[in-house]
């Protein structure tokens, strides 16, 4: 039968070598361009890279929004996404603040540990609602996203978080380094890696993707929509919780304005990353490295003589660009898929 | 119930929603919940709340709430065809930035607003071809274009501002109609208004939006052209943003780049809690218009009570979570109680 013999050649064709599969990933393009701008900006102004000041906040400077783009990133994988995130920064950078002030001498472990918990509580709320209301999870995180933001104020008041009210240590840990890398840079890559394994890995993580390219079929096919749905948006608001307290370790100040307007920014940085708003196909370290970039353009720009100002036009153009060319990718690999099934007929 | 269900065994319509009277079919809608809604908070707030009946409360709200109003018409366009417009309020702020720029370079300000104007509709156009032509998500193009047009805004203006405006059309953008507390505004919002209700509920165009929502495939073989009124939706969209945008520089002669920064998402949950449906196919303007107005007698009446602006945003955010959980729930809700008798 045609099939038996074509299915040899649908083997040899997916599995190529490590190093051309590596190639043709999407998110080596994203991580090409992150090179370029680097290496463009390096050339024009050599502190860029080689200053103590330029190498910390290069690495520094993206690693909260990369927190917040990889949570974004599973929620969307799972066809939804989370408008609340800036508002669970907001919150928990604040609350990280109040918990130094209220509990003098509290363990720095027990306030991560507190962003987390905290993030992930306003992130179950979110998952609860999206999937027994069954209302998109557009509506539902826009509510959420003004109510946070209103408890924030709230709590907040015209009051903010000085430098003064952090311990040493917690102000030692947004300026430190390990071996040249901050620790706040090494704490986001470690829990991008993790997510990063666990989707690509874990069975549970191989379902996100499934209830994103087809969550009737993935319900049909027995698998447990809603929790998988609920355990997205809880890791989402569990690292925009993580971001909250990176927040506060990093700028040491807080307003209650913190984070404001970054979930689309970090829509924006998953989508950069290849990351497909409609589900079902993108990775964390693409989300990643997406976020990396949009920080950076954003520090390289000035350096390469155009005004900052720019910078959101230049992100805009990104975001475009990258979604055109996922879409050219998909049409010519659905082409080839065609021509293979053809071919093998 | 169920032995009616058996005696009208021919009419396979037996639900009750087909059996109310004609009278009762237009009462109990989601738009006229939102409006008696609207009706109750505005007696019980002149009831309760000092000074919420002084004519400058209904002049600030409805000043203020303008832009909102304007936006969430073609908004609601756009979103009953199931796609979506985040990149509104920048539109906004180009088309303000263009105004300023321009008057500021000695252009008379009526060519400046045309400028401004034709911005907005390339704006939109830009839109409605990425998502019809080239068929890309419009959550993802117009996460890209809200950051592209605001880019642009604040990239020609910086951080300067532009506040010399001439008086006459300064002047225009605050007054109220002779001898009443209605701003002028609301005129050509009438007329806007109008022009969308018509367009949408009462011509085939209107129709083949709403058909869009429910099934693209089954609107495209009952002869809807869904790509071109996807395109039209979208640049309406860009022109009415922009317009807004002209009416926010005068009412605060300020033409900044950052101008109704965020304004995108209010505008949505006002135009979600007027009842129309993210998924498209459902909603009237009427609801959307009442929305809209809701928000800001919540806003205007919590201030005038003395409390702060937090809880109004807190507050938005609970009324448009419960008012979409609830039209979700309570029908299966209603179901399941139906199914048990």
């Amino acid at each position: 039968m045609s099939t038996q013999t074509a299915t040899p050649h649908l083997v040899q064709r997916t599995r190529r070598s490590p190093l051309a599969r590596l190639f043709a990933a999407r998110e080596t393009g994203i991580a090409l361009a992150l090179l370029i701008v680097i290496v463009v900006a390096t050339a024009q102004n050599p502190k860029f890279l080689f200053s103590p000041d330029g190498w910390r906040d290069l690495l520094l400077t993206p690693s909260i929004m990369l927190l917040i783009a990889v949570g974004s990133a599973i929620v969307i994988v799972t066809r939804n996404v989370d408008l609340s995130v800036g508002s669970v920064v907001g919150l928990s950078a604040y609350m990280t603040g109040r918990l130094f002030i209220d509990f003098p001498g509290i363990p720095i472990v027990l306030v991560f540990l507190a962003g987390l918990v905290f993030g992930g509580l306003l992130g179950l709320v979110n998952g609860v609602l999206v999937s027994w209301a069954k209302v998109p999870a557009l509506v539902i995180t826009l509510g959420t996203m003004y109510v946070y933001r209103g408890i924030n104020i709230t709590w907040t008041g015209s009051s903010r978080i000085n430098a003064s009210d952090l311990p040493h240590d917690f102000q030692a840990l947004g300026t430190g380094s390990f071996l040249g890398i901050p620790y706040l840079t090494i704490i986001s890559v470690l829990v991008m890696v993790v997510a990063g394994l666990y989707l690509r890995t874990r069975r549970s993580g191989r379902e996100l993707y499934a209830i994103g390219s087809d969550p009737d079929a993935a319900h049909l096919y027995g698998l447990r929509v809603s929790r998988r749905v609920i355990g997205a948006f809880v890791t989402s608001g569990a690292l925009a919780g993580l971001a909250g307290v990176v927040y506060t370790a990093r700028y040491v100040t807080v307003a209650s304005q913190a984070g404001n307007g970054w979930e689309l920014q970090a829509i924006g940085a998953a989508v950069i990353g290849g990351v497909a708003i409609s589900g079902g196909v993108g990775t964390v370290w693409g989300a990643a490295i997406g976020a990396y970039l949009l920080m950076t353009i954003n520090r390289a720009l000035p350096v390469v003589g155009i005004n900052d100002f720019w910078q959101r036009a230049v992100v805009g153009l990104l975001i475009i660009g990258a979604i055109i060319l996922d879409r050219v990718l998909a049409v010519r690999r659905a082409k080839a898929l065609a021509a293979l099934r053809e071919e093998s007929a | 119930m169920t032995a009616a269900a058996q005696t009208s065994g021919v009419l396979p319509r037996s639900d009750k929603a087909h059996a109310r009277s004609g009278v009762r079919r237009v009462l109990l809608t989601r738009e006229m919940g939102i409006i008696a809604l609207l009706v109750i908070v505005v007696i019980v707030s002149i009831a309760t709340v000092p000074n919420f009946e002084n004519k400058l409360t209904l002049t600030y709200l409805l000043r203020d709430s303008a832009p909102i109003l304007f936006i969430a018409l073609p908004m609601t366009l756009v979103i009953v065809t199931e796609e979506i417009d985040l990149s509104v309020a920048s539109v906004v702020g180009l088309s303000s930035v263009m105004v300023g720029v321009l008057t500021s370079h000695g252009w008379g300000f009526g060519p400046a607003a045309i400028v401004a104007l034709l911005i907005g509709i390339l704006c939109g156009a830009v839109n409605g071809f990425l998502v019809t032509v080239v068929g890309l998500p419009s959550l993802a193009v117009t996460i890209g274009t809200l950051a592209l047009y605001r880019g642009i805004a604040v990239g020609l203006l910086g951080t300067t501002a532009i506040t010399t405006f001439p008086k006459t059309w300064t002047n225009l953008a605050k007054a109220n109609i002779e001898g009443t507390p209605i701003p002028w505004v609301m005129i050509p919002f009438a007329v806007f208004a109008v022009v969308f209700i018509v367009l949408l509920h009462f011509t085939p165009f209107g129709r083949g939006l709403f058909a869009i929502g429910l099934s693209k495939s089954a609107a495209a073989f009952s002869g809807v052209n869904v790509g071109r009124s996807k395109f039209i939706a979208f640049v309406l969209s860009g022109f009415v943003s922009a317009f807004a945008g002209i009416y926010f520089t005068l009412l605060y002669s300020n033409a900044r780049g950052d101008n109704a920064t965020g304004m995108e998402l209010q505008v949505i949950a006002a135009v979600l809690l007027g009842g129309v449906s993210i998924f498209g196919g459902r909603g009237a303007l009427h609801g959307v218009i009442a929305g809209v107005l809701l928000i800001g007698v919540l806003g205007s009446a919590l201030r005038l009570a003395g409390i702060t602006a937090d809880t109004i945003t807190i507050v938005t955010g609970l009324l448009l979570i419960v008012s979409v959980v609830a039209a979700a729930v309570v029908p299966r809700w209603r179901k399941v109680r139906r199914a048990r008798t």
